[in-house]
């Protein structure tokens, strides 16, 4: 590979939030253009920060940035991208209500006779899009479209602006397999026309897919920085985190041995949705991880949308121990016994604003009702417990839930579900986002529940993570359930076929 | 020190800094008078006292509103809906409405409140049920409120004769005035309702993130729906306050722009207007404040054309005092100094 001339260097660098809370320690970071450079660590080890630093999002405390061999110093993100630096981050920053073209040239308008020409903006936009083989009506708003086109249309955005350094924090979190590698193909056209591109993710199989050289972080200092080709999977986990994953890894196996069949707790018999699931039939058991498997949008979050009473049932039965249920709110799903951590916990899950002990108890209060208060002693209590056992780091439970890095939050919220005492728990993308060593914590968490005796749906994008924890596997394809496997039958390969659509597997149903 | 470092971080901090600044200023520029304080008639007399008396019918809107605010929402009816409040109960009581009630003030007194709970249920119907934007759903009633006002009253002014009516606003217990302890019994009543409840919690939890909320099993359209309704009540008893006060109702210009002077007391206690935290004794600085300013821009003899530019003005520089990006500005600008 041309490594190219360097475009940034970053020495001794040094962020403190406080004397005690030291971000970054002395981190050096090289990016040359023409190279995508992955920038790994666990969540916490200094990754975003380092990037904020280089973007002028924080001022670094110590060390020097030099930009094509200039020192600087940039005060806001604004003047970084002026000089070609953008950023992508994992939740897309764009004007939801705005157009996609107006999105893509909001700030820098093309105008005529002092008039925003917006043939001209249309045009040019349709046309950088037709690059991304991205077939959308540039004048329809943006939140028409999912996440993923958000996304892609934000990279488009960020790679017409900047045409030397493109940053992507976490940017395929919410993107299929097909839309990633349309992505990665755009990365790979953008390298080679010589940008450089820092590339931040959890899935590292995309770093070995896509990066040339890779950066570890580790505690906020600096590991090394490796050729990808030349570093092997297992020595990367270990640079990243240390031994320990190892040893969880090895856990988990033994805990996925499997379980005898339970006693029935819900019973969907052809649930259907409005415009969204048809004719599904469940069951879910007590003791028991049930996976929900297939692409974004084929009806697995539906499924749990319905039975948690957030959309309604169009047709069909569901019954809970036997009694036929209908629920016409959340309340009425949680007073049953079940307990739902939605796939988006920034929108859906965190109350921002609150303490993480009011958003430990808030559920349980719900569950409770508004006269039965918790008192502040009690929630104290529940709160410090979840914290010692779900290992949440956090300074105290009176810190904002929003302070909090991701994958403490999401186990805030699954510590808010497990304080009602639920007999179900369902589960949706519950560690996207979120650095190896938590999210096996999460999972070994998931299926210790399950062990216990409770019911768990688990939902997830991620087969490898689905092979771990569940016991039986529904496998969903276009709002329909196409198979249910469990046991040895379960294996990676036959998850992807039924997801893919092989006529030869339906039959076999 | 610390423990000083810990009271700035308090919501009613700067709000009750800024406060004995003012009064302070009051003091000085009135050589004093300004607390100066009699007993005439077993009567507490003076400007304080005068201040408290007048910023009642703010005060308990402040307290309704900081439960709106914090849900996210607004409530800009709440002029109107006491001028409906006035004219029900006046109407009432000089007997021109329900004459079978025979002018009995007590009955006068619970259908005006009523009639605010019913105001107030509206607003939160159309806010929580139909979804219609708070400022919009508000304005049908600011709009309306005082044409019913007039509807109730014939479109004339309706003077009331009835000492036990004054009583409201004019009235004394223990030589202080009795709107003092409709406050105070409001406030308690709140704290209570807000604080030994989970219904604060929920509030606050509705204004952050009403998603989060309703997955959490919060009923977020019943919350709002509820301070709504309280808003409007509350509205309805400040109502009657300032309908005692002019001994009948005036459905013009009872409460006539009071909404606005209402949000600015929350939003000078700290309270966000994007919903969320929120503390009502917080608010009931704020209106403090507010009724102060207007005391001191009469008490420095401004010429009454001007009083709102100097009030706007003040303003201003009270809300600068209440941005944290304003006050770390200034920190740094003083630690800059100390270095060099």
């Amino acid at each position: 590979m041309d490594t190219g001339k360097t475009l940034i260097e970053m020495h001794h660098i040094i962020k403190k939030y406080s004397e005690a809370v030291i971000a970054l320690n002395d981190v050096q970071f090289k990016l040359n253009s023409g190279e995508i450079h992955a920038l790994l660590g666990e969540n916490g080890a200094g990754k975003s920060t380092l990037i904020k630093v280089l973007t002028g999002v924080e001022k670094r405390d110590e060390g020097t940035i030099l930009y094509e061999g200039k020192g600087i110093h940039f005060q806001n993100p604004q003047e970084a991208q002026r000089k070609g630096i953008s950023t992508v981050y994992q939740e897309v920053n764009l004007c939801p209500n705005l157009s996609v073209a107006e999105n893509i040239y909001i700030g820098r308008e093309p105008k005529k006779g002092g008039r925003i020409d917006w043939k001209t903006i249309n045009n040019n936009a349709r046309v950088l899009l037709d690059r991304f083989d991205l077939d959308v009506n540039v004048t329809r708003k943006l939140d028409t479209y999912s996440v993923a086109v958000q996304q892609m249309v934000a990279i488009a955005r960020a790679s017409d602006i900047s045409a030397k350094v493109l940053i992507l924090d976490e940017p395929t979190s919410s993107l299929s397999r097909v839309e990633v590698e349309k992505l990665f193909e755009i990365m790979r056209r953008l390298r080679d026309a010589g940008m450089g591109i820092i590339f931040v993710t959890h899935f590292l199989d995309q770093v070995y897919e896509v990066t040339d050289t890779i950066t570890v972080l580790r505690n906020g200092e600096y590991v090394g920085t490796y050729e990808t080709g030349k570093l092997s999977k297992v020595e990367l986990v270990g640079k990243m985190i240390g031994k320990e994953y190892a040893e969880l890894n090895n856990k988990l196996e033994e805990n996925s041995e499997e379980t005898a069949e339970g006693e029935l707790f819900a019973d969907l018999n052809k649930i259907s949705g409005f415009g969204t699931i048809q004719d599904i039939d469940l069951q879910v058991r007590y003791g028991e991880v049930l996976g929900l498997s297939g692409l974004l949008g084929s009806g697995r979050s539906e499924t749990a949308r319905l039975i948690f009473g957030i959309d309604k049932i169009e047709k069909g039965s569901f019954e809970i121990k036997g009694k036929k249920v209908k629920f016409k709110s959340t309340l009425e799903a949680i007073r049953k016994g079940i307990a739902f951590c939605p796939e988006n916990r920034k929108t859906d899950g965190i109350v921002g604003d609150l303490t993480v002990r009011e958003n430990i108890t808030l559920a349980l209060q719900a569950k409770r009702g508004m006269t039965k208060t918790i008192s502040k002693q009690e929630a104290q209590r529940i709160a410090d417990d979840y914290i010692n056992k779900l290992d949440i780091k956090t300074p105290s439970s009176d810190q904002l839930v929003k302070n909090l890095s991701g994958g403490n939050q999401q186990k805030v919220i699954l510590a808010r579900w497990l304080a009602t005492k639920p007999e179900l728990l369902m589960l949706d993308e519950p560690t996207r986002g979120i650095d190896i060593g938590t999210k096996a914590e999460i999972q070994k968490i998931v299926i210790e529940l399950a062990k216990q005796g409770m019911a768990v749906i688990f939902i997830s994008s991620e087969i490898d993570e689905m092979l771990r924890c569940c016991g039986r596997i529904a496998i969903y394809r276009d709002f329909k359930k196409i198979a249910e496997i469990k046991g040895n039958a379960i294996s990676e390969e036959t998850i992807m076929r039924y997801i893919a659509g092989g006529d030869l597997y339906e039959k076999t149903i | 020190m610390k423990k000083l470092y810990k009271l700035t971080k308090l919501q009613a901090f700067w709000p009750v800094m800024i406060l004995l600044f003012i009064l302070l200023f009051n003091g000085i520029i009135t050589g004093g008078s300004f607390f100066e304080m009699k007993i005439v008639d077993n009567h507490l007399y003076g400007r304080i006292i005068d201040i408290i008396r007048n910023g009642s019918k703010l005060m308990l809107l402040a307290i309704g509103l900081t439960l709106v605010l914090a849900t996210g929402g607004t409530d800009i009816s709440v002029g109107s809906v006491m001028a409906i409040s006035g004219a029900v109960a006046c109407s009432i009581v000089a007997g021109s409405l329900l004459p079978t009630a025979g002018g009995n003030v007590a009955i006068a007194i619970t259908i005006a409140i009523l009639a605010g709970v019913v105001c107030g249920a509206w607003n939160g119907f159309l806010v929580s049920k139909i979804k219609i934007q708070p400022i919009v759903a508000t304005m049908i009633l600011m709009v309306a409120g005082r044409g019913i006002a007039q509807l109730i009253t014939k479109g004339k002014i309706v003077t009331v004769n009835s000492d036990a009516y004054y009583f409201i606003n004019g009235g004394y217990i223990f030589g202080l005035p009795f709107p003092i302890y409709i406050v105070i019994f409001t406030l308690i009543l709140a704290l209570l309702v807000t604080k030994k409840t989970a219904f604060g919690l929920f509030v606050e939890a509705s204004g952050c993130n009403p998603n989060s909320s309703r997955f959490a099993g919060i009923h977020v359209g019943a919350i709002k729906l509820l301070v709504y309704t309280c808003s409007g009540a509350l509205a309805a008893v400040a109502g009657l306050i300032e309908s005692a006060g002019i001994k009948g109702a005036d459905c013009n210009n009872a409460g006539l722009m009071i909404e606005m002077d209402a949000i600015l007391a929350v939003a000078i206690g700290g309270t966000s207007l994007n919903g969320g935290r929120f503390s009502i004794p917080s608010s009931i600085v704020g209106a403090i404040i507010i009724q102060s300013i207007t005391t001191t821009v009469y008490a420095i003899g401004v010429p009454p054309e001007i009083t709102q530019v100097i009030k706007a003005v003040l303003v201003i520089f009270i809300c600068l005092f209440q941005s944290a990006e304003f006050k770390s500005a200034i920190m740094k600008k003083i630690q800059i100094r100390k270095v060099a």
